[in-house]
């Protein structure tokens, strides 16, 4: 392979790496009581749930970042960061596009989501995190028609508190991880989803994320409640500027599928990943669980990481309703000095529960990258079955890719199979493509898009275009 | 007192005439033991077995190395071999027959080859597993002061294979050993190791046995370690390997015994061509719980590894496998391949099974699996079929999941006593020793 080529390739920028220039509400940096206090204060939260965040807060405090997983980074100053930023004025937000500021409008245009146009093309519901506050909700009177609430988890809090009372932090317990205590205590916004009995939604839901104003961690929390017989497919995606100083993300999203319901849960994440010394790039801590709580239930995580300087995520599955169904598809990414550490833990409690995990790995320049899994089969969990596969892609010779699948099979009954792959593209599947007239780097990106396409084709259709063309960009750093 | 303060006691039981270098090796691995303490679920090498058991027992040194002569006779391997024996850690010269070595062949008992020569001894040993592996091997090399020595001339071929029986006894106060057996085959040279841990039923001691293999240049070693300690019999054994150019090294960890077993076994390809094959088997049942650790750490390009265990249990059984594959930077041109496939007979069996890749070679050819099933209901049906009743089926197709390791078995007392042991400890109704026998029977007309 040519070796210049890929040098400069691998130098490449980031090309979403811009700033807009929004004057934000920011409290200063640092976290005790008084600044929960405040978040609650300015979301107008109910005093139930800032005892909530403050239940949290105290066993937080009580913590210790989890070190077991295969990354290296500083320690992070918790009181160097400020917890609430939103762009000014959030009283009087806009009501439609047209009253959007034009700079943010701007922004969107520039990462290549024209919201308003990509809205109505797609028919998609957009529920646009600007920084930390719901800047603008498109299609929701018909959402409203067919019963689906789709809102900010704030205006969740005050809107439907019975329901967010209920099954908040029911999924991801306050006090389930370090980094979701942390987001428990001071989480800002995020989507709040309740699809109600038998409604299969109308649309898929999709919200853009977006990391702007220097120093501020992002705390989404997103709820997502589907009852009986109902079916919700959403979609998360996210870019950021380039900034110098690392920035938190520690965000917890939690599925709750009830009596048949099918929750699909799709991802694709690019922030920062950091300059070629891996400093400046976006630290991702995210919890991410879903409980099939009831009989017959699906959930199904697709995601595709290309972006943060470290990635340390594990969207799970308690597949504790008989029959229910827990899948995991992964494409994860990694170039420069990016670190990522993911995975699934798929928990069989239920009787003939069935679970897949098929996770793609593609390593590149000075990367490390794990896979961490868990399947875990319970004493009742009779006739449960799991399927893994997962497969490492090494491009360089100076990036890492490791596997650490766990597997804990407490019955008889069960059926586990677990396949793991680890190799590069080889030579005569690149002299094959080149020997027909396709050039080098069109090659491998055919071969890489191969590679991944078990994972791709479980994406919607919108998004497995978007992931494809982010996955070319990625790969045109990396290799001639 | 806390529970290493309580093992290192019994150091005083030890003799004080042991040359400064000893000295000073089991004062390091006792201070290194005293502050790690026993390792306990928290400590990820250590997060499905829980060695309390070993940690809250009361465990006193052997004073003398007698055995019953009948029980020897039904223990040991029926096999033309040099023989060298330990009983309860202690060496018996008795029942040892080591004989008719050929030149260029040194088997030794530990305390003979210290006091002999005990320089030629010290370089050697403890160079592969040092005091901060694992509590355990500290505390071995605290208390370690017999064992096996093996050396091998270059070029020697040994016609024999090297037997190491390790016996423990029954009865009077419960007694822990830490027997360490090292093996250093020189270039070229090649041989047959046996480590076989057996003993007297009911017999519930400790052993702690620490193997150190180096193989140099085209050195090939079979290194068979067969486990059928007595059900109530502690034992934790690590095995480390430094592998030269061009050497090879198959290993064949068969578990059958034991109440708590552990064994970690590692292997360092430090040089080109270097290969390493890990069979490996476990066959657990009651309450046993058996823990394998592997390792190969692929420092060198162009080395190779081929691993496969399998595992089958029943009752309560609790089985742990955690396969690593390490590698290094630079270590081009790697094949590694890992496999791990678990039988379930029982619904309370238990098995945690983890095969890690650690990589950092891009031109690499790596791949693990991992299944955990039972017996195939089609097979099962398919032998029925055939006249064949339903217990037989099933242990005829456990026979046959085991095979595939089993016929790497190059030794057929080995092999043949472990389907024996398979065949019959299968409940009661699986009896299928005379199937066994009439195979055999078959095999040798």
């Amino acid at each position: 392979m040519a070796s210049e080529e890929m040098e400069q390739l691998v130098r490449r920028e980031y090309k979403q790496g811009f700033v807009t220039d929004i004057e934000s509400d920011t409290v200063p940096p640092g976290l005790d009581e008084s600044t929960i206090a405040f978040i609650s204060q300015k979301k107008g939260e109910p005093q139930w749930m800032l005892e909530w965040r403050l239940e949290a807060y105290y066993q937080w405090l009580k913590m210790t970042p989890p070190s077991w997983a295969h990354l290296e980074y500083p320690p992070i100053d918790y009181q160097a960061i400020s917890y609430f930023s939103a762009p000014k004025k959030p009283e009087d937000r806009p009501q439609s596009l047209d009253e959007v500021d034009p700079k943010l409008l701007e922004t969107y245009e520039k990462l290549g989501i024209p919201l308003h146009e990509r809205a109505a093309l797609a028919g998609v519901a957009v529920d646009a995190v600007f920084d930390s506050v719901s800047v603008t909700t498109t299609f929701k009177e018909k959402l409203h028609e067919a019963g689906v609430i789709f809102c900010s988890i704030s205006e969740a809090i005050r809107e439907y508190p019975e329901l967010v009372r209920q099954y908040l932090g029911t999924v991801v317990p306050q006090a389930d991880n370090y980094f979701a205590a942390l987001n428990s205590a001071v989480f800002t916004d995020g989507s709040f989803v309740y699809v109600p009995e038998g409604v299969k939604c109308p649309m898929e839901l999709s919200t853009y994320f977006r990391i702007n104003a220097a120093n501020t961690g992002q705390f989404e929390r997103t709820l997502i409640i589907c009852d009986k017989q109902a079916q919700v497919s959403y979609l998360e995606g996210c870019t950021a500027p380039m900034r110098d100083e690392n920035q938190l993300h520690a965000a917890v999203v939690e599925l709750v599928a009830l009596e048949d319901a099918y929750i699909k849960y799709s991802t694709v994440q690019n922030w920062y990943p950091g300059d070629e010394d891996g400093k400046g790039g976006i630290y991702n801590f995210v919890t991410k669980r879903g409980d099939c709580r009831g009989d017959r239930s699906r959930i199904s995580w697709t995601q595709v990481e290309t972006g943060s300087a470290i990635t340390w995520k594990y969207p799970s599955c308690m597949l504790r309703g008989k029959e229910s169904i827990g899948e995991f598809y992964s494409v994860a990414v990694t170039n420069g000095r990016q670190q990522a550490d993911t995975g699934t833990k798929m928990i069989h409690i239920g009787e003939n529960t069935r679970s897949t995990i098929v996770a793609k790995g593609i390593a590149a320049g000075r990367s490390d990258q794990a896979y961490r899994g868990l399947v875990k089969i319970g004493p009742r969990a009779k006739g449960a079955r799991n399927y893994t596969q997962c497969d490492s892609l090494l491009i360089g010779d100076r990036c890492g890719a490791h596997t650490f699948p766990y597997q804990e099979i407490g019955n008889s009954t069960a059926t586990v199979e677990h396949e793991a792959t680890t190799s590069k593209i080889a030579d005569d599947q690149l002299f094959y493509c080149r020997a027909r007239g396709i050039d080098e780097e069109d090659a491998v990106s055919m071969i890489v898009n191969g590679f991944c396409k078990d994972v791709f084709q479980e994406l919607p259709m919108e998004f497995a275009v978007e992931a494809e063309a982010l996955l070319n960009v990625t790969l045109e750093g990396s290799v001639g | 007192m806390s529970a290493p303060e309580r093992f290192l006691e019994r150091l005083t039981q030890r003799r004080a005439d042991d040359p400064s270098w000893v000295a000073a090796r089991r004062q390091a691995g006792a201070a290194r033991f005293e502050a790690m303490g026993f390792p306990t679920r928290r400590d990820e090498a250590w997060k499905y077995t829980d060695v309390r058991r070993i940690a809250e027992g009361d465990f006193a040194l052997a004073t003398d190395a007698t055995f019953d002569g009948a029980h020897f006779e039904a223990q040991r391997l029926d096999i033309d071999a040099y023989r060298l024996v330990l009983v309860d850690g202690l060496f018996s010269a008795e029942l040892s027959e080591l004989e008719g070595l050929p030149d260029g062949v040194q088997v030794e008992a530990l305390s003979q080859a210290v006091s002999a020569n005990h320089e030629a001894v010290g370089g050697a040993l403890g160079r592969l597993a040092g005091v901060d592996f694992s509590p355990f091997t500290a505390l071995n090399t605290a208390f370690a002061d017999e064992g096996a020595i093996v050396r091998l001339a270059p070029g020697v071929v040994v016609d024999k294979p090297i037997y190491v029986l390790l016996l423990s006894r029954a009865g009077g106060q419960a007694v822990m050993s830490h027997p360490r057996v090292l093996i250093e085959a020189g270039a070229r040279s090649e041989a047959t190791v046996i480590e076989h841990y057996s003993g007297e039923p009911e017999a519930a001691n400790f052993t702690n046995v620490v193997t150190e293999v180096l193989l140099d240049r085209g050195a090939i070693i079979n290194h068979y370690k067969l486990q059928e300690a007595a059900l109530t019999d502690l034992h934790v054994a690590s095995i480390h390997v430094d592998q030269s150019r061009d050497s090879r090294f198959n290993s064949y960890n068969l578990n059958l015994g034991g109440a708590l077993v552990r064994t970690d076994l590692v292997t360092d390809l430090n040089g080109e061509g270097a290969e390493a094959a890990y069979n490996g088997l476990f066959f657990v049942q009651g309450r046993q719980h058996v823990d394998n650790h592997t390792l190969v750490n692929h420092n060198s390009p162009r080395t190779f590894s081929n691993e496969n265990y399998k595992g089958v249990l029943d009752d309560r059984a609790h089985g742990v496998f955690n396969g690593k594959v390490f590698v290094k930077q630079d270590a081009q041109q790697i094949e590694a391949y890992q496999n791990n496939a678990n039988l379930l007979l029982s619904d309370r069996a238990e098995i945690d099974t983890k095969p890690e890749l650690v990589i950092y070679a891009d031109d690499v050819k790596c791949s693990h699996g991992a299944t955990t099933g039972q017996l195939d209901e089609d097979a099962v049906y398919a032998l029925r079929s055939r006249g064949i009743d339903e217990p037989m089926a099933r242990a005829l197709l456990t026979l046959a999941f085991v095979g595939e390791v089993m016929d790497k078995v190059r030794l057929n007392v080995i092999a043949e006593r472990v389907e024996r042991a398979v065949a019959g400890r299968l409940p009661e109704r699986f009896n299928l020793a005379d199937l066994v026998e009439t195979a055999e029977a078959i095999q040798e007309a």
